[in-house]
């Protein structure tokens, strides 16, 4: 079977990736395995923004996908934009293979106030819930408790759960069956 | 709702492109990309983008605004966003000028880009309800293909329904353009007869020799051209309807001989021995008072009897002018495609036009001036400067003051006539009037007049 594979680009608090592992294996219900950690990807450095291209980094990471790759998701510390976006705090491949990340400003200290880790976690959980989801074809969700609902702000992500909601996690079951199905009769040729 | 529109990123810089294709896939629309201006042209032909995001700044020869307009000219429904790095008050300008919804600066707030979608996709979806409840209204006050609310007429849909299966006679009165053919065709697709012809004569349009020939048909030889036997429209409306249009404008003889007709239900062809029997059942119209014309003698009383035996008074477009936006509506649906326009829409203003007009000419000279305006309009939206000419076309007629009358008097006659033209209804009355409910009832009380 299949694994999703998560990769610290660049250095990575290694309790956060730790969480995160534990938490996708639940959520998702794959095997859930680490790449070797991915060097600081000076390549998406924008020097003008002095932000790093999310697109650029998702191109890099699926260069790097291992073949057993159900998909590959990327967390890193560095803030990420698109440029029609100010900043992302993620991006994924709807129903493609690869996602990725920002904690930069899933941290308090972004925004002028004590660090707080416990919160750090949380936030962390439901941005990967978010982006892997999109990976499994969920789009944004308009119940505001769903991590699957859309952040723009900080103060919306911390109005999500890190819970699906009942019609996501339907639709994630469905999605997970078949690809488990695909992947059974594959394995079976 | 998000998955019913398609977005268009029209962009030369890929990672631009791809990524806020992505962006907006995550939010569940439906994506695609065009690599320049020209591709994003080729693509609109293709298929249909409700929203494009396009970069202002493009090489190759076709900029951002120059991919606009020509997308305007194949989808000129489609809401358009201009996204630059650099902005200039110039280009600002000249991007909404050309029709651009939005003129975005990059980088942008992510929660601006998602507020500004959904404004647009709130707007679309808002205008296709606006549309399938606009066919929905029609449909429901369309009794075949005559488009009315109006009391006055919804008896009368409710006569053609109990009368459609007899076989009496039936006579429609009604100015020009009230539309007495419609009823007519209503009365005969609505009956036991539906399958059998419905075969329209205007009275008016031929000579009494040839309406002759035209109705009992004629032999051969029977006069000079008469090269072959020609059956007539009540040969060939046999079993079915025939309609006499204008009949108050047909001669003495052909009154006599239709009255023989309509008796005995047999008739001869000019020049003819054999005797013809027919089953058919006869709607006549006019916009003549027959009645009078029956006074003044130019009309035969036994054959007006016999026509009238059910009547039908049609309304004139002024006494029921709350069909106006529903016939307004159904017009520009009906013409706008055929003239090769896209979906039309009416405001306000022009609504308030056409509302206030006389209409001489009745349904007949709304559909008429619809038209011309749907012609003419160089954008989507009738407005009442497309609809000028109305005030060219026909002298209003002009009230004058009769001589001594009081102002009790006017003001008396105003309310009692607004009372009339609203059924009763006193908010409405109030409204048209620009006075108080309560200062109406007092005027009522004041002048001793009934609600109704």
């Amino acid at each position: 079977m299949n694994a999703i594979y998560l990769a610290a680009i660049g250095n990575v608090d290694e309790r956060i990736m730790k969480n995160l592992e534990t938490n996708v294996w639940q959520v998702f219900g794959f095997d859930v395995q680490r790449t070797f950690p991915f060097s600081d990807p000076a390549y998406a450095f924008n020097p003008e923004r002095n932000q790093y291209s999310s697109a650029v980094i998702l191109r890099e990471m699926l260069k790097q996908k291992p073949a057993d790759a159900e998909c590959i998701f990327g967390v890193t510390n560095y803030d990420l934009f698109i440029p029609m976006l100010s900043f992302v705090f993620g991006l994924a491949q709807v129903s493609g293979s690869a996602a990725v990340i920002s904690l930069a400003r899933l941290r308090q200290e972004y925004y002028h106030l004590p660090a707080n880790d416990a919160l750090l976690r949380s936030r962390s959980v439901k941005e990967t819930i978010h982006e892997l989801g999109h990976t499994f074809g969920l789009t944004h969700c308009a119940d505001t408790q769903c991590p699957m609902s859309l952040s723009n702000t900080i103060q919306h992500v911390d109005r999500k759960g890190e819970d699906l909601c009942k019609n996501c996690s339907l639709i994630l079951h469905e999605t997970i069956q078949q690809r488990h199905g695909a992947h059974n009769a594959v394995e079976k040729l | 709702m998000k998955t019913h529109w398609n977005i268009m990123v029209v962009d030369d810089e890929e990672v631009m492109r791809e990524s806020l294709a992505a962006w907006l896939r995550e939010d569940g629309y439906c994506v695609d990309t065009a690599v320049s201006g020209l591709n994003a042209i080729d693509k609109a032909k293709a298929k249909e983008y409700a929203i494009y995001f396009i970069d202002l700044k493009m090489p190759g020869g076709v900029d951002g605004i120059e991919t606009m307009m020509e997308i305007k000219k194949i989808h000129s429904e489609a809401s358009i966003i201009i996204v630059t790095a650099y902005a200039t008050v110039d280009t600002a300008i000249t991007a909404m000028k050309e029709g651009a919804q939005e003129y975005i600066v990059k980088p942008c707030n992510p929660e601006e880009i998602s507020l500004l979608v959904d404004r647009i996709v709130k707007i679309k979806n808002l205008q296709r309800e606006n549309t399938i409840l606009r066919k929905k209204l029609t449909k429901q006050y369309n009794f075949y293909d005559i488009i009315s609310k109006n009391s006055k007429m919804m008896e009368i849909f409710a006569l053609v329904k109990e009368i459609a299966s007899m076989k009496s006679t039936v006579l429609i009165q009604g100015e020009s353009g009230t539309g007495k053919e419609l009823i007519a065709r209503a009365i005969h697709f609505s009956g036991d007869r539906a399958g059998k012809p419905f075969v329209g004569v205007s009275c008016a349009a031929l000579t009494e020799s040839l309406l002759e020939s035209e109705l009992f048909g004629h032999e051969k030889g029977s006069f000079t051209g008469a090269t072959a036997t020609k059956k007539g429209k009540f040969e060939i409306a046999n079993g079915g309807t025939l309609f006499l249009d204008e009949i108050g404008d047909i001669s003495s003889k052909l009154q006599i001989n239709l009255l023989r007709v309509l008796q005995e239900r047999k008739f001869y062809r000019v020049g003819g021995t054999e005797q013809i029997d027919v089953d058919v059942r006869i709607i006549t119209a006019t916009n003549r008072n027959l009645a009078q014309a029956v006074d003044e003698g130019t009309f035969r009383d036994d054959l007006f009897y016999r026509l009238n035996v059910i009547n039908i008074q049609l309304p004139p477009l002024r006494e029921r002018r709350e069909d106006i936006p529903l016939l307004v509506n159904n017009f520009i649906e009906r013409i706008a495609p055929e003239l090769g326009k896209e979906a039309m829409e009416v405001s306000e203003g022009a609504l308030k036009t056409l509302m206030n007009y006389n209409w001489p000419g009745n349904v007949r000279e709304l559909e008429n001036a619809v038209e011309r305006a749907i012609v003419t309009c160089k954008t989507k939206m009738l407005t009442e400067e497309d609809f000028t000419f109305l005030s060219h076309s026909h002298e209003q007629k002009q009230w004058a003051i009769p001589e001594q009358m009081s102002l009790d008097e006017l003001t008396n006659q105003a309310i009692t006539a607004t009372l009339n033209r609203t059924h009763g209804n006193i908010k409405e009355a109030a409204a048209i009037l620009g006075i108080d409910r309560s200062t109406l009832y007092d005027r009522l009380k004041k002048y001793n007049l009934p609600r109704n």
